[in-house]
Protein backbone atom coordinates (compact mmCIF):
# COMPACT_ATOMS: atom_id res chain seq x y z
CA UNK A 1 0.00 0.00 0.00
CA UNK A 2 1.03 3.54 -0.42
CA UNK A 3 0.71 6.48 1.89
CA UNK A 4 -0.89 8.40 -0.79
CA UNK A 5 -3.54 9.53 1.01
CA UNK A 6 -1.47 10.56 3.99
CA UNK A 7 -2.14 14.33 5.28
CA UNK A 8 0.53 16.95 4.70
CA UNK A 9 1.40 19.00 7.70
CA UNK A 10 3.35 21.89 8.01
CA UNK A 11 6.35 21.88 10.80
CA UNK A 12 6.81 24.91 13.35
CA UNK A 13 9.64 24.70 16.08
CA UNK A 14 10.26 26.91 18.60
CA UNK A 15 13.95 26.96 19.19
CA UNK A 16 15.26 26.95 23.24
CA UNK A 17 16.06 30.69 22.88
CA UNK A 18 12.54 31.74 23.45
CA UNK A 19 11.59 32.47 19.80
CA UNK A 20 8.41 32.00 18.51
CA UNK A 21 7.74 28.83 16.87
CA UNK A 22 9.15 29.05 13.04
CA UNK A 23 8.25 27.38 9.41
CA UNK A 24 10.94 24.56 9.14
CA UNK A 25 9.12 22.04 6.44
CA UNK A 26 6.54 19.52 5.91
CA UNK A 27 5.57 16.13 6.92
CA UNK A 28 3.56 13.28 5.45
CA UNK A 29 1.80 11.41 8.42
CA UNK A 30 -1.28 9.22 9.08
CA UNK A 31 -2.21 11.38 11.82
CA UNK A 32 -1.34 14.84 14.00
CA UNK A 33 0.49 12.77 17.10
CA UNK A 34 2.39 10.71 14.08
CA UNK A 35 3.60 14.03 12.49
CA UNK A 36 4.99 15.63 15.55
CA UNK A 37 7.13 12.16 15.81
CA UNK A 38 8.00 12.26 12.20
CA UNK A 39 9.04 16.28 12.54
CA UNK A 40 10.80 15.70 16.11
CA UNK A 41 12.96 12.68 13.96
CA UNK A 42 13.41 14.58 10.67
CA UNK A 43 13.61 18.01 12.04
CA UNK A 44 15.02 17.67 15.84
CA UNK A 45 18.16 15.75 15.25
CA UNK A 46 20.55 18.16 16.79
CA UNK A 47 18.25 19.98 19.63
CA UNK A 48 17.03 22.22 17.02
CA UNK A 49 13.83 23.08 19.15
CA UNK A 50 12.15 22.53 22.70
CA UNK A 51 8.40 22.63 21.01
CA UNK A 52 6.69 21.35 17.87
CA UNK A 53 3.84 22.49 15.82
CA UNK A 54 2.12 20.26 13.15
CA UNK A 55 -0.76 22.03 11.23
CA UNK A 56 -2.33 20.46 8.45
CA UNK A 57 -1.27 22.30 5.36
CA UNK A 58 -4.80 22.46 4.01
CA UNK A 59 -5.79 24.42 7.37
CA UNK A 60 -3.62 27.40 6.11
CA UNK A 61 -4.71 30.56 4.24
CA UNK A 62 -2.07 32.36 2.80
CA UNK A 63 -2.05 36.05 1.27
CA UNK A 64 -2.03 36.13 -2.73
CA UNK A 65 1.29 37.05 -4.08
CA UNK A 66 -0.12 38.78 -6.86
CA UNK A 67 -2.36 41.20 -4.26
CA UNK A 68 0.70 41.75 -1.92
CA UNK A 69 1.24 45.47 -3.65
CA UNK A 70 -2.55 46.52 -2.22
CA UNK A 71 -2.35 44.40 0.95
CA UNK A 72 0.68 46.20 2.42
CA UNK A 73 0.80 49.11 0.80
CA UNK A 74 -1.35 51.33 3.63
CA UNK A 75 1.93 50.69 5.65
CA UNK A 76 4.05 51.89 3.50
CA UNK A 77 2.12 55.27 3.14
CA UNK A 78 3.02 55.82 6.96
CA UNK A 79 5.80 56.83 7.60
CA UNK A 80 5.29 58.61 11.07
CA UNK A 81 4.63 54.90 12.60
CA UNK A 82 8.29 55.24 12.96
CA UNK A 83 10.41 56.49 15.57
CA UNK A 84 12.67 58.32 12.93
CA UNK A 85 10.21 60.34 11.49
CA UNK A 86 9.93 62.73 14.64
CA UNK A 87 12.69 65.49 15.27
CA UNK A 88 13.59 65.80 19.00
CA UNK A 89 16.13 68.90 19.90
CA UNK A 90 19.87 68.59 19.91
CA UNK A 91 21.01 67.68 22.71
CA UNK A 92 17.82 65.53 24.07
CA UNK A 93 19.04 62.05 25.37
CA UNK A 94 17.47 59.13 26.53
CA UNK A 95 15.02 58.76 24.12
CA UNK B 1 26.41 17.18 -9.64
CA UNK B 2 22.89 18.16 -8.28
CA UNK B 3 22.36 20.93 -10.80
CA UNK B 4 23.56 18.67 -13.56
CA UNK B 5 21.12 17.78 -16.13
CA UNK B 6 21.22 14.03 -16.57
CA UNK B 7 18.59 13.03 -18.74
CA UNK B 8 19.49 11.26 -22.24
CA UNK B 9 18.97 12.81 -25.16
CA UNK B 10 15.76 11.66 -26.15
CA UNK B 11 14.53 12.46 -22.55
CA UNK B 12 15.22 16.49 -22.81
CA UNK B 13 13.57 16.30 -26.42
CA UNK B 14 9.94 14.83 -25.22
CA UNK B 15 10.30 17.76 -22.98
CA UNK B 16 11.43 20.42 -25.24
CA UNK B 17 8.21 19.12 -27.24
CA UNK B 18 5.82 20.19 -24.39
CA UNK B 19 6.76 23.54 -24.38
CA UNK B 20 4.26 26.54 -23.01
CA UNK B 21 4.57 29.56 -24.60
CA UNK B 22 5.09 32.46 -21.52
CA UNK B 23 3.40 35.73 -21.55
CA UNK B 24 6.62 37.79 -22.63
CA UNK B 25 5.98 40.48 -19.82
CA UNK B 26 5.84 38.56 -16.95
CA UNK B 27 8.67 36.65 -18.05
CA UNK B 28 10.50 40.24 -17.68
CA UNK B 29 8.84 40.79 -14.52
CA UNK B 30 9.76 37.49 -13.27
CA UNK B 31 14.08 37.98 -14.26
CA UNK B 32 13.36 41.64 -13.24
CA UNK B 33 12.94 39.60 -9.75
CA UNK B 34 16.07 37.47 -10.24
CA UNK B 35 18.40 39.94 -10.92
CA UNK B 36 17.66 41.88 -8.05
CA UNK B 37 18.23 38.95 -5.95
CA UNK B 38 14.49 38.44 -4.58
CA UNK B 39 13.84 34.98 -3.32
CA UNK B 40 10.87 33.15 -5.62
CA UNK B 41 8.16 31.61 -3.07
CA UNK B 42 5.82 28.85 -4.04
CA UNK B 43 3.15 30.57 -4.64
CA UNK B 44 5.01 33.27 -6.36
CA UNK B 45 4.30 33.18 -10.59
CA UNK B 46 7.21 31.33 -12.56
CA UNK B 47 7.79 30.31 -16.15
CA UNK B 48 6.67 27.08 -16.22
CA UNK B 49 10.17 26.11 -17.72
CA UNK B 50 11.60 27.22 -13.93
CA UNK B 51 9.51 25.35 -12.09
CA UNK B 52 10.09 22.06 -14.33
CA UNK B 53 13.63 22.77 -13.97
CA UNK B 54 13.73 22.68 -9.87
CA UNK B 55 11.21 19.66 -9.57
CA UNK B 56 13.58 18.00 -11.79
CA UNK B 57 16.70 19.31 -9.91
CA UNK B 58 15.57 19.08 -6.03
CA UNK B 59 14.15 16.03 -7.09
CA UNK B 60 17.28 13.82 -8.41
CA UNK B 61 19.28 15.82 -5.48
CA UNK B 62 16.65 13.71 -2.79
CA UNK B 63 16.70 10.98 -4.35
CA UNK B 64 20.25 11.23 -4.58
CA UNK B 65 19.96 11.50 -0.78
CA UNK B 66 17.92 8.57 -0.30
CA UNK B 67 20.24 5.98 -2.80
CA UNK B 68 23.25 7.30 -0.75
CA UNK B 69 22.18 5.96 2.20
CA UNK B 70 22.69 2.34 0.31
CA UNK B 71 26.55 1.85 -0.05
CA UNK B 72 26.81 3.60 3.24
CA UNK B 73 24.57 1.86 5.32
CA UNK B 74 26.17 -1.70 3.70
CA UNK B 75 29.04 -1.08 6.63
CA UNK B 76 26.67 0.02 9.83
CA UNK B 77 26.53 -3.54 10.98
CA UNK B 78 30.47 -4.56 10.22
CA UNK B 79 31.90 -0.81 11.45
CA UNK B 80 35.49 -1.46 13.25
CA UNK B 81 34.54 -0.25 16.19
CA UNK B 82 31.26 1.02 18.53
CA UNK B 83 31.90 5.03 18.18
CA UNK B 84 32.25 5.07 13.81
CA UNK B 85 28.90 2.71 14.28
CA UNK B 86 27.16 5.50 15.98
CA UNK B 87 28.48 7.85 13.67
CA UNK B 88 27.74 5.63 10.60
CA UNK B 89 24.23 5.34 11.88
CA UNK B 90 23.52 9.34 12.60
CA UNK B 91 25.42 10.03 8.93
CA UNK B 92 22.69 7.68 7.42
CA UNK B 93 20.23 9.03 9.25
CA UNK B 94 21.37 12.73 8.42
CA UNK B 95 20.95 11.43 4.83
CA UNK B 96 17.46 10.07 5.27
CA UNK B 97 16.59 13.56 6.57
CA UNK B 98 18.17 15.60 3.78
CA UNK B 99 16.19 13.63 1.42
CA UNK B 100 12.61 13.92 2.53
CA UNK B 101 14.00 17.86 3.52
CA UNK B 102 14.35 18.30 -0.53
CA UNK B 103 10.96 15.93 -0.95
CA UNK B 104 9.06 18.52 1.23
CA UNK B 105 11.32 21.63 -0.73
CA UNK B 106 10.18 19.75 -4.12
CA UNK B 107 6.36 19.65 -3.52
CA UNK B 108 6.02 23.26 -2.93
CA UNK B 109 6.28 23.13 -6.97
CA UNK B 110 3.20 21.41 -7.14
CA UNK B 111 4.35 17.59 -7.44
CA UNK B 112 3.77 14.59 -4.91
CA UNK B 113 6.04 13.10 -3.25
CA UNK B 114 4.74 9.59 -4.13
CA UNK B 115 4.76 10.76 -7.42
CA UNK B 116 8.70 11.34 -7.67
CA UNK B 117 9.27 8.14 -5.35
CA UNK B 118 7.56 6.27 -8.37
CA UNK B 119 9.43 8.05 -10.64
CA UNK B 120 12.66 6.67 -8.99
CA UNK B 121 11.31 3.40 -8.42
CA UNK B 122 10.42 3.13 -12.21
CA UNK B 123 13.73 3.94 -13.25
CA UNK B 124 12.37 6.90 -14.86
CA UNK B 125 14.24 9.47 -12.37
CA UNK B 126 18.19 10.10 -11.90
CA UNK B 127 20.37 10.36 -9.16
CA UNK B 128 24.01 10.95 -8.39
CA UNK B 129 26.44 8.60 -10.55
CA UNK B 130 28.37 8.16 -7.19
CA UNK B 131 25.98 6.46 -5.71
CA UNK B 132 26.47 2.84 -8.32
CA UNK B 133 30.17 2.54 -7.35
CA UNK B 134 30.73 -0.09 -4.60
CA UNK B 135 31.71 -0.09 -0.74
CA UNK B 136 34.16 -2.65 -0.92
CA UNK B 137 36.28 -2.33 2.22
CA UNK B 138 36.00 -0.16 5.37
CA UNK B 139 38.19 2.26 4.18
CA UNK B 140 35.44 3.22 1.77
CA UNK B 141 33.23 5.08 4.22
CA UNK B 142 36.08 7.08 5.30
CA UNK B 143 36.38 8.05 1.78
CA UNK B 144 32.84 8.56 1.03
CA UNK B 145 32.45 10.89 3.90
CA UNK B 146 35.90 12.71 2.86
CA UNK B 147 35.22 12.82 -0.47
CA UNK B 148 31.74 12.61 -1.55
CA UNK B 149 30.75 14.51 0.89
CA UNK B 150 33.40 17.14 0.17
CA UNK B 151 32.10 17.53 -3.28
CA UNK B 152 28.78 17.79 -2.49
CA UNK B 153 29.29 20.44 -0.02
CA UNK B 154 30.91 22.33 -2.55
CA UNK B 155 28.09 22.06 -4.73
CA UNK B 156 25.51 22.81 -2.20
CA UNK B 157 27.26 26.32 -0.78
CA UNK B 158 26.11 28.20 -3.56
CA UNK B 159 22.74 26.66 -3.69
CA UNK B 160 22.05 27.93 -0.21
CA UNK B 161 21.63 31.07 -2.36
CA UNK B 162 19.67 29.74 -4.92
CA UNK B 163 16.79 31.57 -6.16
CA UNK B 164 13.97 29.70 -5.02
CA UNK B 165 13.39 30.10 -1.40
CA UNK B 166 12.38 26.42 -0.19
CA UNK B 167 15.43 25.15 -1.90
CA UNK B 168 17.83 27.33 -0.38
CA UNK B 169 16.30 27.07 3.27
CA UNK B 170 17.28 22.84 2.71
CA UNK B 171 20.52 23.64 1.40
CA UNK B 172 21.21 26.09 4.19
CA UNK B 173 19.79 22.91 6.64
CA UNK B 174 21.73 19.96 4.82
CA UNK B 175 24.93 22.30 4.41
CA UNK B 176 25.00 22.54 8.17
CA UNK B 177 24.48 19.15 8.68
CA UNK B 178 27.00 18.28 6.05
CA UNK B 179 30.22 19.54 7.92
CA UNK B 180 30.16 16.74 10.29
CA UNK B 181 29.65 14.20 7.19
CA UNK B 182 33.13 15.38 6.04
CA UNK B 183 35.10 15.49 9.09
CA UNK B 184 34.21 11.85 10.69
CA UNK B 185 35.32 10.48 7.04
CA UNK B 186 38.39 12.41 7.17
CA UNK B 187 39.69 11.31 10.48
CA UNK B 188 38.20 7.60 9.69
CA UNK B 189 41.20 8.05 6.58
CA UNK B 190 43.37 9.49 8.80
CA UNK B 191 43.12 6.46 11.51
CA UNK B 192 43.71 4.15 8.67
CA UNK B 193 47.07 5.92 7.46
CA UNK B 194 47.93 5.65 11.39
CA UNK B 195 47.25 2.47 10.94
CA UNK B 196 49.57 -1.22 9.79
CA UNK B 197 50.81 -1.23 6.27
CA UNK B 198 47.78 -2.87 5.83
CA UNK B 199 45.34 -0.39 6.59
CA UNK B 200 47.37 2.12 4.55
CA UNK B 201 47.24 0.25 1.82
CA UNK B 202 43.46 -0.14 2.22
CA UNK B 203 42.95 3.52 2.30
CA UNK B 204 45.07 4.16 -0.60
CA UNK B 205 42.86 1.67 -2.30
CA UNK B 206 39.65 3.40 -1.58
CA UNK B 207 41.33 6.56 -2.92
CA UNK B 208 42.05 5.21 -6.13
CA UNK B 209 38.66 4.06 -6.43
CA UNK B 210 36.93 6.95 -5.47
CA UNK B 211 38.88 10.28 -6.68
CA UNK B 212 38.00 10.61 -10.00
CA UNK B 213 33.87 8.92 -9.53
CA UNK B 214 33.72 12.34 -7.00
CA UNK B 215 35.56 14.21 -9.46
CA UNK B 216 32.87 13.43 -11.72
CA UNK B 217 30.44 14.37 -9.51
CA UNK B 218 29.89 17.91 -10.81
CA UNK B 219 28.88 16.81 -14.12
CA UNK B 220 30.21 17.29 -17.49
CA UNK B 221 32.83 20.42 -18.40
CA UNK B 222 31.72 23.54 -19.50
CA UNK B 223 32.31 22.78 -22.78
CA UNK B 224 29.70 20.57 -23.20
CA UNK B 225 27.27 21.39 -20.26
CA UNK B 226 24.03 23.07 -22.46
CA UNK B 227 21.76 24.10 -19.66
CA UNK B 228 23.84 25.77 -17.57
CA UNK B 229 23.64 28.83 -19.32
CA UNK B 230 19.65 29.61 -17.88
CA UNK B 231 20.31 28.13 -14.63
CA UNK B 232 22.51 30.46 -14.00
CA UNK B 233 20.56 33.04 -15.51
CA UNK B 234 18.05 31.88 -12.86
CA UNK B 235 20.49 31.67 -10.47
CA UNK B 236 19.61 28.11 -9.43
CA UNK B 237 23.02 27.51 -10.31
CA UNK B 238 25.87 30.12 -9.35
CA UNK B 239 29.03 29.14 -10.40
CA UNK B 240 29.89 26.24 -13.30
CA UNK B 241 30.71 22.91 -13.31
CA UNK B 242 34.70 23.39 -13.96
CA UNK B 243 34.97 26.36 -11.61
CA UNK B 244 32.96 23.96 -8.60
CA UNK B 245 35.46 20.92 -9.70
CA UNK B 246 38.61 23.22 -9.45
CA UNK B 247 37.37 24.10 -5.77
CA UNK B 248 37.20 21.02 -4.83
CA UNK B 249 40.43 19.61 -6.24
CA UNK B 250 42.28 22.58 -4.48
CA UNK B 251 41.00 22.23 -1.37
CA UNK B 252 41.44 18.34 -1.44
CA UNK B 253 45.05 18.08 -2.73
CA UNK B 254 46.53 19.18 0.00
CA UNK B 255 44.44 17.31 2.67
CA UNK B 256 45.34 14.09 0.87
CA UNK B 257 49.02 14.63 1.16
CA UNK B 258 48.71 15.74 4.43
CA UNK B 259 47.63 12.42 5.78
CA UNK B 260 49.98 10.68 3.53
CA UNK B 261 47.66 9.69 0.53
CA UNK B 262 48.47 9.77 -3.35
CA UNK B 263 46.13 11.24 -5.34
CA UNK B 264 45.91 8.62 -8.63
CA UNK B 265 46.76 11.20 -11.13
CA UNK B 266 50.10 10.61 -12.71
CA UNK B 267 49.50 14.25 -14.20
CA UNK B 268 48.69 15.87 -11.27
CA UNK B 269 50.82 19.11 -10.44
CA UNK B 270 50.09 22.34 -8.88
CA UNK B 271 50.43 25.42 -11.05
CA UNK B 272 52.18 27.89 -9.27
CA UNK B 273 51.23 31.06 -11.44
CA UNK B 274 47.45 30.25 -11.43
CA UNK B 275 47.76 29.19 -7.53
CA UNK B 276 45.54 26.19 -8.87
CA UNK B 277 45.86 22.17 -8.99
CA UNK B 278 45.88 20.67 -12.41
CA UNK B 279 44.89 16.63 -13.03
CA UNK B 280 44.81 15.05 -15.79
CA UNK B 281 42.09 14.23 -17.80
CA UNK B 282 38.56 12.35 -16.80
CA UNK B 283 37.14 9.39 -18.13
CA UNK B 284 33.59 11.07 -19.20
CA UNK B 285 32.46 7.88 -21.26
CA UNK B 286 32.78 6.45 -18.16
CA UNK B 287 30.59 9.32 -16.63
CA UNK B 288 28.09 8.67 -18.93
CA UNK B 289 27.72 5.09 -18.63
CA UNK B 290 27.05 5.14 -15.74
CA UNK B 291 24.41 7.60 -15.98
CA UNK B 292 22.69 5.01 -18.30
CA UNK B 293 22.80 2.48 -16.06
CA UNK B 294 26.01 0.89 -16.72
CA UNK B 295 27.58 1.22 -13.36
CA UNK B 296 28.61 -1.22 -11.36
CA UNK B 297 25.90 -0.98 -8.76
CA UNK B 298 22.98 0.95 -10.71
CA UNK B 299 20.75 -2.33 -10.85
CA UNK B 300 21.49 -3.56 -7.09
CA UNK B 301 20.35 0.41 -5.92
CA UNK B 302 16.90 -0.09 -7.36
CA UNK B 303 16.64 -3.25 -6.41
CA UNK B 304 17.51 -2.69 -2.73
CA UNK B 305 15.36 0.97 -2.78
CA UNK B 306 12.40 -0.63 -4.48
CA UNK B 307 13.14 -3.93 -1.22
CA UNK B 308 12.59 -1.38 1.12
CA UNK B 309 9.42 0.54 -0.19
CA UNK B 310 7.92 -2.95 -0.65
CA UNK B 311 8.91 -4.76 2.55
CA UNK B 312 7.77 -1.24 4.08
CA UNK B 313 4.42 -1.74 3.39
CA UNK B 314 3.09 -3.34 6.72
CA UNK B 315 4.59 -0.61 8.34
CA UNK B 316 2.88 1.62 6.52
CA UNK B 317 -0.42 0.23 6.87
CA UNK B 318 0.02 -0.22 10.54
CA UNK B 319 0.28 3.74 10.54
CA UNK B 320 -2.81 3.86 9.00
CA UNK B 321 -4.65 0.97 11.21
CA UNK B 322 -3.07 2.78 14.53
CA UNK B 323 -4.41 6.19 12.80
CA UNK B 324 -8.13 5.00 12.48
CA UNK B 325 -7.94 3.27 15.78
CA UNK B 326 -6.92 6.69 17.89
CA UNK B 327 -9.43 8.45 16.05
CA UNK B 328 -12.30 6.15 16.62
CA UNK B 329 -11.05 6.49 19.97
CA UNK B 330 -11.26 10.39 19.77
CA UNK B 331 -14.52 10.26 18.29
CA UNK B 332 -15.71 8.37 21.25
Amino acid sequence: MSNENWQLYEIFIRSAKGLSHRHVGSVHAADPEMAIEAARDIYTRRNEGVSIWAVPSSAITASDPDAAEELFEPAKSKIYRHPTFYEIPEGVENM
Amino acid sequence: MYTTDLRSAEEKRKAARAKVVEDPEKLAEFQARIDRDEFIEPKDWMPEAYRRTLIRQISQHAHSEIVGMLPEGNWITRAPTFRRKLILLAKVQDEAGHGLYLYSAAETLGVARDELVDQLHEGKAKYSTIFNYPTLTWADIGAIGWLVDGAAITNQIPLCRCSYGPYARAMQRICKEESFHQRQGYEAMAALMRGSKEQRRMAQDAMNRWWWPALMMFGPPDSVSIHSAQSMKWKIKRYSNDELRQRFIDATVPQAHAIGLEVPDPELKFNEETGHWETGPIDWDEFWAVVAGDGPCNYDRMDARRSAHDEGAWVREAAAAHAAKRAGTRAA
